[in-house]
């Protein structure tokens, strides 16, 4: 009896792990930086280098940072999304421009529309680093106390937006409450 | 044959002559040893299975900058490292913390090694017990 059950549990037990396996999400790697405050930047300005910007000025709301390039062409895929996200007026959207060449950035934003209040230039990448990005687009929502309460790496989709970021938006202080 | 051999092997190095940095980092050649082991242990998150030393990735590259940067700062290694989790978790790194959650990890290896064994003692352990003759074999089960 025994030599019928040891081998098929053993069986079973593989069988379970391997199928937990299939559904998980192994390209997507969880963020050290969810729940922590989000990291401080002071870059230039794309539209205006001599200006600096920092996401200092948006404390005491949410706002949402996403991480693009013009060399980047996932970030292409999802700026039409931006771009209705950004017309909704439901949360500010801050660009952070990773690892481009100004001319290009900017001829970015005026051929294809700015969703952005504002975009920082961020050449050497460092920013980028200090966010734990490693595949643009990413999108983070920061939240009123200035915390990530949540990350989103892979073009934008109204989809996603309205099932992950708006119920979050809501909860993390929606602009105008 | 051998003519293609060759090429194949002279192509070979040339990937190799493509190697990442090819200027050493640092003048002082322990502070390069130290730059190379420690770039040895951090994981290029774009390339997953490479370390940041073997990936010509541009955040590889931007990493390994970092980790420049960091040394010539006087940071530890520990402290590297340390930045490097704080913004990409354990994963960074190519030799997981040992922790409650990674036990399981670290003891797989005797834990595979101690299941295997009994489970080899058992079936040598059991097969030694029947006759020594097999016969299928005409040479033994004649003696």
């Amino acid at each position: 009896m025994w030599r019928f059950i040891i081998p098929i549990g053993l069986f079973a037990a593989l069988a379970a792990f391997l199928y937990a396996g299939l559904g998980r999400d192994k390209e997507t790697l969880p963020s050290p930086l969810i729940g922590k405050p989000a990291p401080l930047f002071e870059l230039p300005r794309v539209d205006d280098p001599s200006q600096k910007i920092s996401n200092r000025a948006f404390a005491g709301r949410p706002y949402v940072v996403n991480i693009w390039g013009s060399w980047c062409v996932a970030c292409r895929d999802e700026h039409e999304a931006l771009m209705q996200i950004s017309r909704r007026g439901e949360i500010e959207l801050i660009g952070l421009n990773w690892k481009d060449e100004l001319p290009l950035a900017q001829r970015w934003l005026q051929v294809l529309g700015n969703p952005y209040v504002v975009s920082a230039f961020d050449p050497e990448g460092n920013v980028g680093i200090d966010w734990g990005a490693y595949g643009a687009p990413e999108t983070f929502l920061v939240d009123a106390r200035g915390i990530i309460v949540y990350k989103y790496i892979s073009p934008m989709t109204i989809e996603i937006w309205e099932r992950e970021f708006l119920p979050r938006i809501k909860q993390a202080g929606a602009k105008g409450e | 044959m051998k003519v293609l051999f060759a090429m194949a092997a002279a192509l070979l190095c040339t990937q190799l002559a493509f190697a990442i940095d090819t200027a050493p980092a640092f003048a002082d050649p322990a502070q390069q040893a130290r730059y190379e082991r420690v770039i040895r242990e951090l994981r290029c998150l774009v390339c997953r299975s490479e370390t940041i030393a073997d990936s010509n990735a541009l955040l590889a590259s931007d990493l390994r900058r970092q980790v420049r940067e960091m040394m010539t700062a006087g940071k530890s290694d520990q402290e590297i490292f340390q930045h490097m989790v704080d913004r990409y978790g354990d994963y960074v790194l190519y030799k997981p913390p040992v922790a409650p959650r990674t036990w399981l990890l670290w003891a797989a290896p005797i834990l595979l090694l101690v299941g295997g064994g009994a489970i080899a003692a058992f079936v040598i352990a059991r097969k030694s017990r029947l006759p020594d003759t097999d016969p299928t074999d005409p040479g033994l089960g004649a003696s």
